[in-house]
């Protein structure tokens, strides 16, 4: 997030836009919907009618996959009426032509035909936002998980960029990050094309800065790694050979469940590092028990860069192991002498390379958290990001004009439905957690929403399983039938082994950021 | 800043403060019931009635602003007599339980009764004691036992204010009345999502933890600092461990610390989803495949084996790391990743 928490507090204007707050970013939810109570305005953009939809000031349910063009809509409407901050753009944005000229054939009534929402609608959404002063949007899977998804959340920024709403506490474009610690493995350079802080792999600068503090070359001549996605199509046609997985269930939580199958099948070697013998691990040949949460101390960054301390408060069963000391253990076998002797001088060896985190070590984390960037140790860290200017050269933003593309699969005869996967409030991903314990005796297993008009059309009832099929799989679930889907849509949460809801979804992928298209399959969907 | 007396002794303080405030900043004992830091003051329990210089009556500490040369007296006769009647009549209807009450030892009535040497209610008469609810263990997150249940409201409005949900409140009047979802729900069926902020505030046993039950009691447990694992807001949780099982016991938040993202906000996963971490399937000793079936396996033996996959396929090997792991964690893979396997086939779940 550019901003942190206590920022929403300053907004008049907060748009929610592909983010079930409520439901994966409980704690952010309550925060905004007590900013909204005490007279904030709320716009809510989301294919399901989800909680915040109820405080709305303006509620949207556009069709999925049709974000751009919402945006777009407006943008244009916005440059029409001249709601626009001209010095903001003249002051600190690039392209604003290029930007003019792409939104201007998307006036609202042209939209209205692309997103299902109504032309008046998208004009009030446009001058509420527009209106602020101060105007804060948060988004989150449900703009990103498209194979549009690089672009929807360009048009997040233009938006934002176009009306001067970066830079001051109440704005900014604020990414909800899933994971607990998605913003740090990030910053870690747990990425094929960047090292620890964000350093290109290609560039010199990342060859010297290796060679000087780890004493080695940089890999393949710096060329960019595998991600997740083309690791897995590597290892289905054997150009991988082996897999090294540390706490992650892509047989769960990654798209096309068969496929993932066939490739770590396919695979000389997996090794798997985790807490429970999960769907993947049980594929390995090896299996490694790892410590988890509160059986170590280290930190995590979260979603407004917060890097917190957290400290071990239990000691791990049996011959479990803290995941960083395996590493040390199997750097020594192959020929490294790594000499780490708790996670805390790890974290040194983390401030040496990241300029990010150079400020910051346990000792200091220990009387709370910093947000980075904190350079030096007498630095206070960094509650909102892009208030003098941005991280490019010149200092100046761009803006990046997006046309509108139908995603890659859209129903048809065969296939009528829309089936939207995504999260529900007591779980959490492929459930290894939180289906053992009280969350898992309460939410049992798969439902899947149907809205009540199909499923009378079926002739499905509550309670009574539905079977969701698309050109890759099928699931079957309880029905929950609730106006919360719109009509020819169904959700399925993916927190489920048993039934995989990406059994449905598509190996494809958005070609900048490689993120799968989560957010839309056509399915056809019947009484089981 | 202004100065006034509180029990002889000279404090300062920003004017606009309540006298309870001021009191506590300077450590100066006043019992409450009703009154938490992080909430609006609600002047219900009058638990917190003070002496003030000039005043004849007693007043709440809890919502008198606190004067320039006010002078105050927290613990004299005729205070303490106010609150003993207070806290006997809250005895006629509260079960003198404790014996296996949850909140034994950190229930803050008990304290106060303590504090003021009652052992029963004087008032009460047979058939007093309140055995008018049934237990409700319906979810499997926490326990309502709503004849513990003082009327406080600290829930109601820790529900309203924190959580945003409203999803109890009083209902019925006079001697029935009663902290429920709205009339005939179940809690389930209200607005309810099981965010536990209610129980971490309740003074008494009527609001606890069912995942903790029977794990150690209050005195048994040590407290420790940790972040939230399941999503990217990172909450700040409590994680209390019974020192003679060496297992959790229950996790709680602090409402009062400030400094913390969450200010003691959390959502049912944080707050109730902890019992994996001791759950019988836990992986306890590495496991190495042979004729298609796991057998245990020593670590050296494990690590051997895995440093011998990794050296065969040099050049051919991806890393999955991990958005639940530990910046360390993280670092450390991708740096084993690029320095020793020579590779940047390096992701994590980033999109997922
Ligand atoms: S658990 Fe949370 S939502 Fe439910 S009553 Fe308590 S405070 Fe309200
Ligand atoms: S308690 Fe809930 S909202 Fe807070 S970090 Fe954990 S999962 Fe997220």
């Amino acid at each position: 997030m550019t901003n942190n928490f206590d920022s929403i507090q300053s907004a008049d204007t907060i748009m929610v836009i592909g983010s079930n707050t409520t439901e994966a970013h409980p704690v952010i939810g309550m925060m905004i919907k007590e900013q909204v109570r005490k007279g904030a305005k709320l716009i809510v953009c989301d294919p399901r009618t989800i909680e915040l939809h109820e405080l709305a000031t303006v509620k949207i349910n556009q069709r999925s996959g049709s974000d751009v063009a919402l945006l777009n809509g407006m943008m244009n409407v916005i440059l029409a009426e001249n709601l626009h901050n001209p010095k903001f753009i003249e002051e600190r944005v690039e392209k604003f032509e290029e930007l003019k000229a792409t939104v201007e054939k998307y006036t609202p009534e042209y939209v209205e035909g692309i997103t299902g929402v109504p032309a008046d609608t998208i004009r009030e959404a446009a001058r509420t936002y527009a209106a602020g002063p101060n105007s804060a949007l948060f988004y989150t899977m449900g703009i990103t998980q498209h194979t549009t998804g690089t672009n929807n959340v360009r048009s997040c920024c233009n938006l934002a960029l176009l009306c001067g709403m970066m830079g001051r506490p109440g704005t900014g474009v604020n990414p909800l990050r899933g994971q607990n610690n998605v913003q740090g493995a990030c910053d870690m350079g747990a990425l094929p094309a960047t090292l620890p802080g964000y350093l290109k792999v290609g560039l010199p600068a990342a060859a010297e800065k290796i060679e000087k503090l780890w004493g080695c070359k940089i890999p393949e001549e710096g060329k960019v790694g595998l991600s997740v996605v083309t690791m897995m199509k590597a290892a289905g046609n054997g150009e991988l050979k082996a897999l090294y997985i540390m706490g992650e269930n892509p047989m769960v939580t990654d798209p096309n469940t068969n496929h993932v199958a066939h490739a770590l099948d396919t695979l000389d070697f997996l090794v798997v590092q985790d807490i429970f013998l999960t769907e993947t691990a049980e594929r390995a040949d090896v299996v490694l028990p790892a410590a988890c949460w509160p059986e170590k101390t280290g930190t995590y960054s979260n979603t407004i860069r917060a890097v917190q301390l957290s400290h071990k408060a239990c000691d791990s069963p049996g011959e479990a192991r803290e995941d960083w000391t395996i590493f040390v253990e199997l750097a020594k076998r192959l020929g490294h002498n790594w000499d780490f002797k708790s996670s805390s001088e790890v974290f040194d060896d983390i401030a040496r390379f990241v300029p990010a985190y150079a400020g910051m070590s346990h000792e200091r984390l220990e009387k709370g958290y910093l947000q980075w960037p904190c350079p030096t140790p007498e630095h206070p860290g960094t509650p909102n990001l892009h208030a003098v200017q941005f991280s490019r050269p010149n200092g100046m933003a761009t803006f990046s004009p997006c046309e509108w593309a139908a995603p890659h699969e859209w129903p048809d005869e065969e296939y009528p439905f829309i089936a939207n996967t995504g999260r529900n409030l007591y779980h959490y991903h492929s459930g290894s957690m939180s289906r053992r314990g009280p969350s898992g005796r309460y939410v049992k297993g798969l439902y899947i929403e149907v809205n009540p008009a199909d499923a009378a059309a079926m002739g499905i009832c509550e309670g009574e399983n539905v079977k969701v099929e698309s050109r890759r799989g099928e699931v079957t679930g309880v029905a929950r039938i609730t106006e919360s889907v719109p009509e020819k849509m169904v959700f399925v949460p993916f927190h489920f082994g048993e039934a995989p809801a990406n059994m449905l979804t598509a190996s494809v992928w958005d070609p900048t950021s490689e993120t799968p298209p989560f957010k839309v399959s056509a399915v056809k969907v019947s009484k089981a | 800043m202004a100065n006034a007396t509180i029990n002889g002794r000279s404090v300062e303080f920003e004017p606009g403060k309540t006298i309870l405030q001021v009191a506590r900043a300077a450590d100066i004992y006043i019992p409450v019931l009703c009154e938490h830091p992080a909430l609006e003051i609600a002047g219900a329990c009058r638990v917190c009635l003070v002496e003030v210089e000039k005043n004849p009556k007693l007043l709440t500490a809890c919502s008198t602003p606190i004067m320039d040369g006010m002078v105050i007296e927290t613990n004299t006769e005729k205070v303490r007599a106010a609150r003993k009647a207070v806290i006997e009549l809250l005895l006629i209807r509260h079960p003198l339980e404790c014996f296996s009450c949850s909140s034994n030892g950190k229930c803050e009535l008990q304290a106060i009764a303590y504090d003021l040497g009652i052992e029963k209610s004087p008032f009460w008469e047979e058939g007093d004691t309140c055995v008018e609810h049934k237990l409700d263990d319906s979810n499997p997150f926490y326990i309502r036992d709503l004849n513990k249940c003082i009327l406080c409201g600290r829930c109601i409005r820790v529900c309203d204010k924190l959580s945003q949900y409203h999803a109890i409140d009083f209902q019925q009047r006079g001697i029935h009345t009663a902290v429920q979802p709205p009339v005939g729900r179940k809690l389930e069926e209200s607005d309810c999502t099981f965010c536990g902020q209610c129980v971490a505030v309740c003074p008494v046993g009527a609001l606890y933890e069912k995942p903790s039950v029977g794990k150690g009691r209050p005195w048994e447990v040590e407290t420790t600092k940790t972040i939230c694992t399941y999503c990217g807001v990172g909450c700040e949780l409590l994680v209390e461990v019974n020192k003679r099982t060496g297992k959790i016991a229950n996790v709680t938040s602090d409402h009062t610390n400030m400094n913390s993202v969450n200010k003691g906000r959390t959502c049912v996963k944080g707050r109730f989803s902890w019992e994996f971490v001791n759950h019988p399937d836990r992986l306890k000793t590495p496991l190495i495949k042979e004729n298609g079936e796991f057998r245990k396996a020593t670590w050296d033996e494990a690590l051997d084996k895995v440093a011998e996959g990794l050296k065969r396929n040099m050049g051919k090997t991806g890393f999955f790391s991990s958005a639940r792991c530990t910046n360390e964690e993280n670092y450390l893979m991708q740096r084993f990743a690029r320095e020793v396997m020579g590779t940047n086939n390096i992701d994590h779940c980033a999109h997922l």
